[in-house]
């Protein structure tokens, strides 16, 4: 039988299914209010903006304060386009893996700022290790939508050869690492990677995701020690979406106020922003990028958010939590945002935005067909049967060899 | 050619690939500045800079996704894992990262990362300094497991380590470091310097991986066995007047098949030996594969000749340790069956 009252702490969220969503215990400053101090500041003088949170766009909708990046309006209509066509893609695959054309899905619904304007504030040129919901970034960085599809039916175009779980994307060319299933390990690899930039002399710099479950693992310190001792070009971003699977953000966060304060005890920049504000995160990256170009080291990045839909296709968020939290997020929709900002501007109207959503959902729809054309994952064709045993090894030895044989192959 | 001991032939390959490449960079704990606690990467700071061999904090799982990330961006690394035995924390990153990075990506991403570590007991190191972990890393498709048994190989091994496209465990047995050593506690120490493998060229060669070397002809018993048991079993052969062929395999992935096998269809009967625990032991995998290879030559059951399934006893050391009376006892038995 249960104690009635635990002997030891466990934190839990304050609400559960079956209650009314309730964010009023999350404090919001007014967007416009954080300083933006010069990126060469001191990593353990960024302390109030790592208990703060950088907002560029306020409840009107208008860009305020000395964070706005003042972007040209078709920049802000691209950044748009990329986070419509996430979503709509997201959606669409959704469906999909429903529908059983693919064995699991992930969305990202919610977070496309925190991908989209993160990949466009960073060259094309410089290294991303995303985790698994930063797709935004193959749709800013041009990634072809068929190929993506490939991958995720694991069908014979599939450019992973049917290795990697869907989602599980890599793209050499596009300089986008590969999604580990693992977590938290690509956060030290990408500081060796960075180091590695400055080692051949190039200016490129790396950046990387994690979500807020992934900063209790051990690779979360690894990385940050990595990243202050020697002093790397790299952006650490925490993706604080406020739910690992099932379990709320306070499981991780423990008595840290927040996740961008973890930071201040390596000595690194740190700053926490409204993840939901593509103006916010434009922002931030470009300050943390300039900052690494100029030789001042890494930035701890934590993108305030909110994950609006199941972790996975295998994922059922109304036995954890209370139904109705997206729409009562206090950060809104970074969708909806960046398009009212964008009509407050008058570069942008309902209109256009309804026949963009059409356009890109036929879009995603013909290529769906496409990609079809290239196999499935229950009907084929796939990669090779044999393909299975190339990689391994640069060269397969005896044992793969004669295994292969076995296999009768 | 100098007389070198497998210390000075490991720096001596580690000059000769810095000298040559520069993408190759050596780091870990203890290895900038002061060169290592078992002085490997001794002078090479100095030598090369700062910024080509240099100390790392201690986080294994750290040092080695650093070298996955400066792998993946061009670089050559060399990690040092201080002992082996401090290898775990790095697991995930070498199991699940490292070995897997060239077949999760198709070939578009890999890591050609060398990770260097003393292991093996026989140093009085007790149970956190003396374990031989070859085998978890065995089970890892995408991994070479290397582990030489004297200066030459281990120079020749570590630069085609280095060479390789593959990541490879570089196991060196510490407690050959020094000078060869027939299991006989207690005895004086001896020296690679009358060695014949402690004869080591100052220039660049290679051996090529997956080879293994036959130490010892003989007719008797085919003896397969890798780093520090390679010396003790040559003892037992001595001691025992029992005319056994030694193999020393120092590639454990890929491991030789095709020499063990045509020595133990020539024997008809041999015997596996691993410095670590039994079970599921390297020697297990090596049984099976010479059952399955060689059955109908066997003349004997294949015996094996290991540590105990104890953890790595500190007082007890001599005990643990498979010295040359284990080899003979089970020699015996394997002529007798």
């Amino acid at each position: 039988m249960a104690h009635s009252k635990p002997r030891f702490h466990v934190p839990a969220p304050h609400v559960r299914p079956g209650d009314t969503p309730d964010f009023s215990h999350i404090e919001i400053p007014p967007a416009g209010t954080a300083r933006r101090p010069d990126p060469s500041i001191a990593g353990s003088e960024t302390l109030d903006l790592a208990l703060g949170l950088v907002r560029v766009l306020d409840h009107n909708h208008q860009a305020v304060g000395e964070w706005d990046p003042k972007l040209e309006p078709e920049t802000l209509r691209e950044g748009l386009r990329h986070m419509v066509l996430t979503r709509v893609y997201d959606e669409r695959m959704q469906k999909l893996q429903r529908q059983g054309k693919m064995s699991f899905y992930m969305k990202s619904m919610g977070e496309e700022a925190v991908a989209v304007a993160a990949a466009m504030a960073l060259d094309k040129t410089d290294m991303v290790f995303p985790s698994y919901r930063q797709q935004g970034i193959l749709f800013a960085r041009g990634r072809d939508i068929v190929e993506m599809m490939c991958h995720c039916i694991s069908n014979s175009r599939d450019n992973l050869k049917g290795r990697q779980l869907p989602v599980h994307y890599t793209w050499a060319e596009g300089n986008f690492f590969s999604i580990s299933g693992n977590l938290t390990t690509q956060f030290p690899q990408a500081v060796g990677y960075a180091m590695a930039s400055q080692y051949k002399g190039e200016s490129r710099i790396t950046a990387s995701w994690i979500g807020d479950g992934s900063t209790a693992e051990g690779d979360f310190h690894g990385a940050m020690v990595l990243a202050s001792t020697y002093k790397a070009p790299v952006i650490l971003n925490i993706v604080n979406n406020q739910w690992a699977i099932s379990t709320f953000q306070g499981m991780a966060a423990g008595a840290s106020e927040t996740f961008a304060l973890k930071g201040i005890g390596y000595g690194l920049a740190s700053l926490r922003i409204d993840g939901n504000d593509f103006l916010a995160v434009y922002a931030a990256t470009q300050w943390a990028a300039e900052r690494a170009r100029a030789g001042h080291g890494a930035t701890v990045i934590e993108s305030y958010t909110y994950r609006a839909d199941a972790h996975s296709t295998s994922d059922d968020p109304s036995g954890y939590r209370p139904k109705g939290e997206a729409a009562a997020w206090p950060l809104g929709d970074p969708v909806e945002r960046l398009k009212n900002h964008l009509i407050g501007l008058g570069e942008w109207d309902e209109e256009r935005h309804v026949a963009l959503e059409k356009e890109l959902d036929q879009l995603v729809i013909a290529s769906y067909k496409e990609a079809e054309t290239y196999g499935t994952l229950h009907d084929g064709p796939l990669s090779p049967v044999q393909s299975m045993f190339e990689d391994v090894y640069a060269e397969p030895d005896w044992r793969l060899r004669r295994q292969r044989r076995d296999l009768g192959v | 050619m100098s007389k070198m001991n497998m210390i000075q032939a490991l720096n001596s390959a580690m000059d000769n690939m810095m000298e040559r490449d520069p993408n190759v960079l050596a780091f870990g704990e203890d290895a900038g500045y002061f060169g290592g606690v078992f002085r490997v990467t001794a002078g090479l700071q100095e030598k090369y800079g700062l910024d080509r061999c240099f100390d790392a904090p201690i986080n294994e799982a750290a040092i080695v996704a650093m070298a996955i990330g400066m792998g993946a961006n061009g670089l050559k690394p060399v990690a040092e894992i201080q002992f082996s035995d401090y290898i775990f924390p790095a697991i995930d990153q070498i199991v699940s990262e490292l070995s897997r990075l060239r077949y999760r990506t198709a070939g578009t991403f890999t890591a050609p990362v060398v990770i260097r570590t003393p292991s093996g007991g026989g140093i009085r190191g007790g149970q956190t300094h003396s374990m031989s972990p070859e085998a978890f890393f065995t089970q890892v498709p995408g991994l070479q497991v290397v582990m030489p048994s004297n200066p030459y190989d281990a120079k020749g091994l570590l630069i085609a380590a280095i060479e390789s496209p593959d990541p490879i465990i570089f196991f060196e047995p510490k407690r050959l470091y020094n000078g060869p050593f027939d299991g006989g506690a207690g005895k004086a120490l001896e020296t690679w310097g009358k060695h014949p493998k402690g004869e080591v060229p100052d220039e660049h060669y290679t051996l090529p991986i997956g080879k293994a070397d036959v130490v010892r002809e003989g007719a008797a018993m085919t003896i397969v066995t890798y780093g520090t048991l390679v010396h003790v079993a040559l003892a037992a052969a001595e001691q025992s007047g029992i005319d056994a062929e030694i193999i020393d395999l120092r590639t454990l992935v890929p491991y030789d098949i095709e020499t063990i096998a045509a020595s133990v269809n020539k024997t008809g009967r041999c015997i596996v030996a691993q410095e670590a625990p039994r079970t599921s032991g390297f020697g297990a995998e090596l049984a099976a594969q010479i059952q399955e290879d060689c059955f109908y030559a066997l003349e004997a059951p294949i015996k094996r000749v290991t540590g105990w399934d104890t953890p790595y006893p500190h007082a007890h050391e001599w005990s643990y340790f498979p010295g040359p009376q284990r080899f003979i006892n089970a020699m015996r038995e394997v002529l007798e069956a």
